[in-house]
C-alpha cells in the first residue's frame, strides 16, 4: 500500500459558545492515498463540510481544531501560520464548493483568475499561464475556450461556472482536491458531465480527492472508498462496493435502504425513524442508539470506536470480538 | 362529474414579461422580451391518482403547480377542477378549500412567529370549517395524521427538524380536508432518510383519504415510487407523458432517455453512461423546431425546423419526430 497523501488522526473540532463548548467533530480518523477518491456521505449536519473545512484550514471562527492532527505528505498542516496555509491551499490542496459563485470573483475575468492562481503557485510566466489557462478551460469542456477566456463569471451558465471552478482548483496541479457537494447545485444532466470530468481528471493527473456529497449515486460511481458520517463521527468506512451494497453499520444500512430505487417501485421505502440528534443533545453511548433497530444494553452506555467489521470498519458494538 | 377527469389542464401557458426598463430598451434598441415559462401543456389527473412532473431546473414545473391551484392565472388555456373552470371555482370558498399546495422549502414556508397549532389551524379558520374547541380538535387530528403529537402544536417551527417541519406543512395542507394536493418538490430539501419518511407518509395518506396529487420533482427515482402517470418536461412543455411503469420500461423521447441515462448507477453494474452534452437553453430564446434538437443525438433537419406535436404511441404520448418516423430504435 502506498503511503497516505492525507492523514487525519483523531480530529476534534469545537465551537466555543455562550452555553458551553459544542463538539462538532469528534475522533475523526481516515487517510487518502495518492490518486484515490474518498467519498464522504451522511445526513445534513453530520460534519461532512466541517471535516473538509478543517483540512483546507477554512474553519469558520470560532471553530477550532481542539485535538488531533492533519498530515499532508507526512507533514502536519493543522497548525500552520496563515501565510503558509494559504500557499498550501491552492498549490497542494484545491477546493471546490457547492456554489461556484463563492469561489469565483465577479470582478475578474475567468482568465485573470486562472492566470493569477497559476503564477502565484507555479514558476511560470503570465504568458505561459494564459496559454495553460486556455488549455484548462478546454479540458473542462468549455467550448471556444480561447474566445471565452476573457469573459466574466456571470457570463457563464451554472454548469459552465462549476467547470471554471474545477479548472481553477486543478490549474496549480494540487495533489489533493476537497470537493464539497460539487454537483448539488447543478441539473441532473449537467451533474453527470461534471462527475465524469472530475473522475477522469483525477485519474489522469493522479490527484487524490475527498468528495463530499449526499448523493449516493455519485459516490457509487466515483469513489474508491466511502466514509459514512453520523453526528460528528465516522460510523463506517470501507471500499465503496462494501459500504453501498453490503453496509455493516446499522446506520449505513438504514441510509442506503432509504434511497428510492430507480429500477423498481416499492410499496413502502425502508425508513429510519426519528432524526439525527443536535450537537447539544448527543445521547450517551452510541449516538445512533435512539434510532437503531439493533440496539442492545452496551450501546446505551459505551461509545463504540471504529472496529473491523469484515471488509469495512464500523463504529458499532455488534462487531466487537468477531 | 367525472372522476376520470377530476383535474385537467387544457393547453395551459404562462408567459412572463422580462423586458428591461423602457429607457434601457430604447438605448439598446431592443423590443419587449417574453419568457415562455410554460407553453402549451395539457394533462388529466383521475381522482385518487398521482401525476408527476419531472424535468430540470427552470423547465416550468413550479409555474404549472402555481397555475393548478390558482396562484397564477394562465396566459392561455384553462385549468378544470372537478368539471368547473378553476378561476370560477376559486371564487367560492367551498371549492377553494378542496385544493392545497405543499412547497419545497419547509423552512421558508412556515411563519416562524406562529405556534404550530396556529399554522395548522389557519386554513380551518380561513374557511370557517370549525369554531371554538373544535378547531383545536381538528388541529390535533391533522398533527396525528402526519405522525406528530397534538402536544407539538404548542411549539414553534424552529424547534423542529426539517422532516418534522415538512410534516407540519402537510398537516396544514390537510387540515381543511382537501381532495387535491399540489406538492412542489416536497422532499428535495430533505435528507434521503427523511425523504423516505415523507414519501411513505404521503402514500399512506393518499390511500387513507383518497387524495389526488400533482407531484413535482426533478428526481426520477422518487417519482417512480409515487406516480401513476409521469409527464417529462423540457423547456416549458411536456415532451412525454406515460403511465409510470411504461415510462420506465420503455422510455420513448430522447430527452427522457438522456435523463435516465444521467442518473448514476447505485448498483455499480459497471454500465458505461454517456451523459447528454450541452446545457438547458434559455426559455427566453428557445431553439427553433424541437427545443431539444441542439442536444439530441437523433436531430435532423425536420427537427430543427418543425416543432413536434404530441402523438399517441400505445399508452404513451410523445412529442418527437424520430418516434413518429420510427427512427428512435437506431440508438
Ligand atoms: N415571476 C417570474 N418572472 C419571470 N420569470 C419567471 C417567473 N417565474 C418563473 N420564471 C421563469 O420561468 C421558467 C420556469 O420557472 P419554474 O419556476 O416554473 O421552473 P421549475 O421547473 O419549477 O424549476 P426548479 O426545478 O428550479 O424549481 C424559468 O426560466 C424561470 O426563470
Ligand atoms: N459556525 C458554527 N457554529 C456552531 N456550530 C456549527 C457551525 N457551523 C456548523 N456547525 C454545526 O456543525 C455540525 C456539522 O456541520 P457540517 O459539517 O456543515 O455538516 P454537513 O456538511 O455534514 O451537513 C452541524 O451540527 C452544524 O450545525
Ligand atoms: S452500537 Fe448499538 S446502537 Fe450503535 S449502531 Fe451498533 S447496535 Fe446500533
Ligand atoms: S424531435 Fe428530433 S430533436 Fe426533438 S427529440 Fe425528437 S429526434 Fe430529437
Ligand atoms: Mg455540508
Ligand atoms: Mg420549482
Amino acid at each position: 500500500m502506498a503511503a497516505p497523501l492525507l492523514e487525519v488522526r483523531n480530529l476534534r473540532v469545537e465551537f466555543p459558545t455562550r452555553r458551553g463548548i459544542l463538539t462538532a467533530l469528534d475522533d475523526v480518523s481516515f487517510s487518502i492515498e495518492p490518486g484515490e477518491i474518498l467519498g464522504v456521505v451522511g445526513e445534513s449536519g453530520a460534519g461532512k463540510s466541517m471535516t473538509g473545512a478543517a483540512i483546507i484550514g477554512l474553519l469558520e471562527p470560532p471553530g477550532r481544531i481542539a485535538r488531533g492532527e492533519i498530515l499532508l505528505n507526512g507533514r502536519r498542516i493543522d497548525a500552520l501560520p496563515y501565510a503558509e496555509l494559504r500557499r498550501i491551499r491552492g498549490r497542494e490542496i484545491g477546493a471546490i464548493f457547492q456554489d461556484p459563485l463563492t469561489t469565483l470573483n465577479p470582478l475578474y475575468s475567468v482568465g485573470q483568475q486562472l492566470v493569477e492562481t497559476m503564477t502565484t503557485h507555479l514558476p511560470i510566466t503570465p504568458d505561459e499561464a494564459r496559454r495553460r489557462a486556455i488549455g484548462w478551460l478546454e479540458q473542462v469542456g468549455i467550448p471556444a475556450a480561447a474566445q471565452r477566456i476573457d469573459a466574466y463569471p456571470h457570463e457563464f451558465s451554472g454548469g459552465m461556472r462549476q467547470r471554471v471552478v474545477i479548472a481553477l482548483a486543478l490549474c496549480a496541479e494540487p495533489k489533493l482536491i476537497v470537493a464539497d457537494e460539487p454537483t448539488t447545485a447543478l441539473d441532473v444532466s449537467i451533474q453527470a458531465q461534471v462527475i465524469a470530468l472530475l473522475k477522469t481528471l483525477a485519474r489522469d493527473k493522479g490527484t487524490a480527492m475527498m468528495l463530499i456529497t449526499h448523493d449516493m449515486g455519485v459516490i457509487a460511481e466515483t469513489a474508491d472508498r466511502v466514509a459514512v458520517m453520523y453526528a460528528g463521527r465516522i460510523a463506517e468506512i470501507g471500499p465503496v462496493r462494501q459500504v453501498v451494497l453490503h453496509a455493516r453499520h446499522p446506520y449505513s444500512q438504514g441510509l442506503m435502504g432509504s434511497i428510492p430505487p430507480l429500477d423498481r417501485r416499492v410499496e413502502r421505502l425502508a425508513q429510519i425513524d426519528g432524526s439525527m440528534p443536535r450537537l447539544t443533545a448527543i445521547p450517551p453511548g452510541c449516538a445512533y442508539n435512539p434510532r437503531c433497530p439493533k440496539v442492545f444494553g452496551r450501546c446505551l452506555g459505551d461509545r463504540p470506536d471504529l472496529m473491523d467489521a469484515g471488509p469495512t470498519q464500523a463504529a458499532c458494538w455488534l462487531y466487537d470480538n468477531v | 362529474m367525472s372522476d376520470a377527469r377530476f383535474i385537467e389542464a387544457l393547453d395551459i401557458a404562462r408567459y412572463f414579461d422580462v423586458s428591461r426598463p423602457l429607457v434601457q430598451r430604447l438605448i439598446a434598441r431592443e423590443g419587449r422580451r417574453t419568457l415562455k415559462a410554460v407553453d402549451g401543456v395539457s394533462f388529466t389527473i383521475p381522482k385518487g391518482t398521482t401525476l408527476s412532473l419531472v424535468g430540470e431546473s427552470g423547465c416550468g414545473k413550479s409555474t404549472i403547480a402555481r397555475m393548478m391551484v390558482g396562484l397564477y392565472r394562465p396566459t392561455r388555456g384553462e385549468v378544470v377542477f372537478d368539471g368547473r373552470d378553476l378561476a370560477e371555482a376559486r371564487g367560492q370558498a367551498a371549492q377553494r378549500r378542496r385544493m392545497q399546495m405543499i412547497f419545497q422549502d419547509p423552512y421558508a414556508s412556515l411563519n416562524p412567529r406562529w405556534r404550530v397549532r396556529d399554522i395548522v389551524a389557519e386554513p380551518i379558520r380561513a374557511f370557517h370549517i370549525a369554531r371554538g374547541d373544535e378547531v383545536m380538535e381538528r388541529v390535533g387530528e391533522a398533527l396525528t395524521q402526519v405522525g406528530l403529537s397534538p402536544l407539538d402544536g404548542q411549539k414553534f417551527p424552529h424547534e423542529f427538524s426539517g422532516g418534522q417541519r415538512q410534516r407540519i406543512s402537510i398537516a396544514r395542507a390537510l387540515s381543511s380536508s382537501p381532495e387535491f394536493l399540489v406538492c412542489d418538490e416536497p422532499t428535495s430539501a430533505l435528507d434521503v432518510s427523511v425523504q423516505a419518511q415523507i414519501l411513505n407518509l404521503m402514500k399512506e395518506l393518499q390511500q387513507r383519504l383518497g387524495l389526488t396529487y400533482l407531484f413535482i420533482s426533478h428526481n426520477l427515482a422518487v417519482v417512480r415510487q409515487v406516480s401513476d402517470r409521469i409527464g417529462v418536461m423540457y423547456l416549458g412543455r411536456i415532451v412525454e407523458n406515460a403511465p409510470s411503469e411504461v415510462l420506465f420500461g420503455a422510455p420513448r423521447h430522447p430527452y427522457t432517455r438522456a435523463l435516465m441515462e444521467a442518473i448514476p448507477d447505485l448498483e455499480m453494474t459497471g454500465r458505461i453512461r454517456v451523459p447528454v452534452g450541452g446545457e438547458v437553453p434559455s426559455p427566453i430564446d428557445p431553439p427553433s423546431g424541437c427545443p431539444f434538437h441542439p442536444r439530441c443525438p437523433l436531430a435532423n433537419d425536420r427537427c430543427r425546423a418543425v416543432r413536434p406535436e404530441m402523438l399517441a404511441a400505445g399508452a404513451t404520448l410523445v412529442a418527437c419526430h424520430a418516434v413518429e418516423e420510427g427512427r428512435e430504435a437506431q440508438r
